[in-house]
């Protein structure tokens, strides 16, 4: 057994007992931080497998950005662990049945001659640049493909964004150019007045009432 | 002194056999490691040495000469303190915090070139390699507020998260403008695509000052740094994500804010200033300029902190979102057009 395949098997096991963790573990939080462990060494296993620009986009994507959202969501719910159990039982069988449909799935795809075959993975030379590739691939070859995911995504985010923005009539807001345009005149009056003595009584009241 | 490295390096392999890799990479990394906490340590003393010169006081000046054993007296006084886990918190994610926060920002540094060729792995994909280790020192901050079951941590974690979520954009916006210019997401080749004949003319602080701007700007809201400092706000939350730490525990995000003020003054000096490169034609390059820019950027860090008031939220997030991104976004247009015309010199 060489280096990397010890490698490979510590990632693969460190992800296989992260995502078992992230339906298994009671917190909700704990199980997001699962997940955040399970993207982790995919990534591991990606980089094992020369997709260098896939892993760090995973962890840059999905570990830096999306699952701080979701980690932000889900410590402000306040979640009902008894109410969240219940029925587990009665909907079992139909998980069990969902996800033995998913492995079946997976096992007739990765299966396949096409795909698998024990295939060497090609090494390539230190200077190859996957990124370079890739991004040949995307704008060249797959371009319009490309180019509809982005408008797919770009509609789902202004209709999550219609959907749930509403905005409250009482609601109080800065005007933020006011708020810029405000010079020190505007707010600010400076008064000249003279020193005051305290010898003598008569100007010390002018004072005051200055 | 090459001689003596490269006798060193056989005697090694001799020794050693196929342990030898393993043990001089170690060796690498604490020669990376030790000095960076040095200059952490010294970070530390400067900022109150120089706030306190803007400030007309004099600054710590007890310990040692000019105070200059201010920052191990300091480290000596934590390492001695009790560390207090709070009763209600969660024990294990609690003492993971710290660690993940000072993590990533230790680990980023395997990429960053010191001069031509000295750097821990040169790896191809540095520039995403960085992106994706400074966007990982988040989890500390959000694992410290939640771990330590209090308001104020809890409330300094999410302004902390949304904060950097929102700034990396810009950044990560800034960073595609600098590789397309270089072309690479090298860094040790990006400096070298701003070698030219006119020193600092070369560099792509020129063509892209927008971005440099921008970028130094979410730096130091992303190492939440005054005036951006809203994580720890102790007029309005005490001190934030860590107001229930205590010693090391403390000591260790302290560290990692230090850091990661080191490390964007690097990658800034790198991607902009030119690292290692001279700025005018007649002087040789060398690290003592990367290490010039990056004292000079940090210098600004504690200038920004001794001259600004901090931010209110929605104004940091106003900045961030309506300003920062639209600029970068239109910035990133203009380079790449700019790019196919003769005009494009860099």
């Amino acid at each position: 057994m060489n280096f990397e395949t010890v490698v490979f098997y510590v990632f693969a096991a460190l992800a296989v007992i992260a995502a078992s963790r992230v339906v298994t573990a009671r917190n909700p939080v704990h199980a997001a931080l699962f997940l955040v462990l399970a993207f982790c060494s995919m990534a591991g296993v990606w980089i094992l497998l020369e997709a260098e620009f896939l892993a760090i986009t995973l962890v840059l994507v999905y570990v830096g950005a999306v699952m701080v959202l979701f980690l932000f969501v889900v410590m402000m719910l306040d979640i009902n662990l008894v109410q969240l159990r219940e029925g587990f039982w009665r909907w079992l069988p139909f998980g069990a049945v969902l996800a033995g449909l998913m492995a079946f799935e997976m096992i007739w795809v990765l299966g396949s001659s096409k795909i698998s075959g024990g295939k060497e993975v090609i090494k390539h030379a230190a200077d190859y640049s996957n990124t370079k590739e890739l991004g040949r691939l995307i704008y060249t070859d797959y371009v319009y493909p490309f180019e509809i995911a982005a408008v797919i995504l770009l509609v789902a985010m202004v209709a999550a964004i219609a959907l749930t923005s509403r905005r409250r009539k009482d609601a109080k807001s800065q005007v933020v150019p006011e708020q810029v345009a405000v010079r020190k005149a505007d707010r600010l009056r400076v008064v000249k007045m003279s020193a005051e003595k305290h010898a003598q009584k008569s100007d010390s009241t002018a004072g005051v009432a200055q | 002194m090459m001689e003596l490295l490269q006798t060193l390096l056989q005697t090694g392999q001799e020794l050693l056999g196929p342990a030898w890799l393993p043990v001089w990479t170690l060796v690498k990394i604490m020669a990376i490691i030790v000095p960076i906490m040095v200059g952490v340590a010294y970070l530390t003393l400067a900022e109150r040495k120089v706030i306190g010169y803007m400030q007309i006081r004099i600054g710590p000046n007890r310990v040692g000469y000019f105070g200059l054993l201010q920052p191990i007296a300091d480290g000596v006084k934590l390492f001695f303190k009790e560390i207090i886990v709070p009763s209600g918190s969660s024990k294990f994610l609690f003492v993971l915090a710290p660690i993940m926060a000072l993590a990533p920002s230790l680990a980023a540094w395997a990429v960053v070139p010191f001069t031509d060729g000295m750097v821990l792995s040169n790896l191809n994909a540095g520039l995403l390699y960085i992106l994706a280790m400074t966007s990982l020192g988040v989890y500390g901050i959000i694992i410290a507020g939640w771990a330590s079951n209090s308001k104020y941590a809890f409330l300094g974690a999410v302004r902390s998260a949304a904060q950097i979520v929102s700034y990396e954009i810009a950044m990560g916006f800034a960073l595609v403008c600098v590789l397309m210019a270089s072309q690479s997401m090298n860094l040790g080749d990006i400096v070298n695509g701003q070698q030219g004949r006119f020193g600092m003319l070369n560099w792509y602080l020129l063509p892209l000052f927008p971005m440099f701007l921008v970028y130094l700007i979410s730096g130091v809201a992303e190492t939440n740094r005054a005036p951006f400092d809203m994580a720890e706000g102790e007029s309005e939350i005490v001190a934030g994500f860590h107001v229930e730490y205590s010693g090391m525990a403390f000591a260790l995000f302290f560290l990692a804010e230090y850091a990661n003020m080191i490390l964007i003054a690097f990658l800034t000096s790198i991607m902009f200033l030119g690292g290692w490169l001279s700025p005018v034609p007649f002087l040789p390059n060398g690290s003592i300029w990367l290490l010039g820019k990056v004292s000079f950027i940090l210098l600004l860090f504690l200038w920004f902190r001794a001259t600004f008031p901090r931010y209110r939220y929605d104004q940091l997030m106003r900045l961030g979102w309506k300003v920062f991104i639209p600029i970068t976004i239109v910035w990133v247009v203009v380079v790449a057009a700019w790019m196919q015309t003769p005009l494009w010199v860099w």
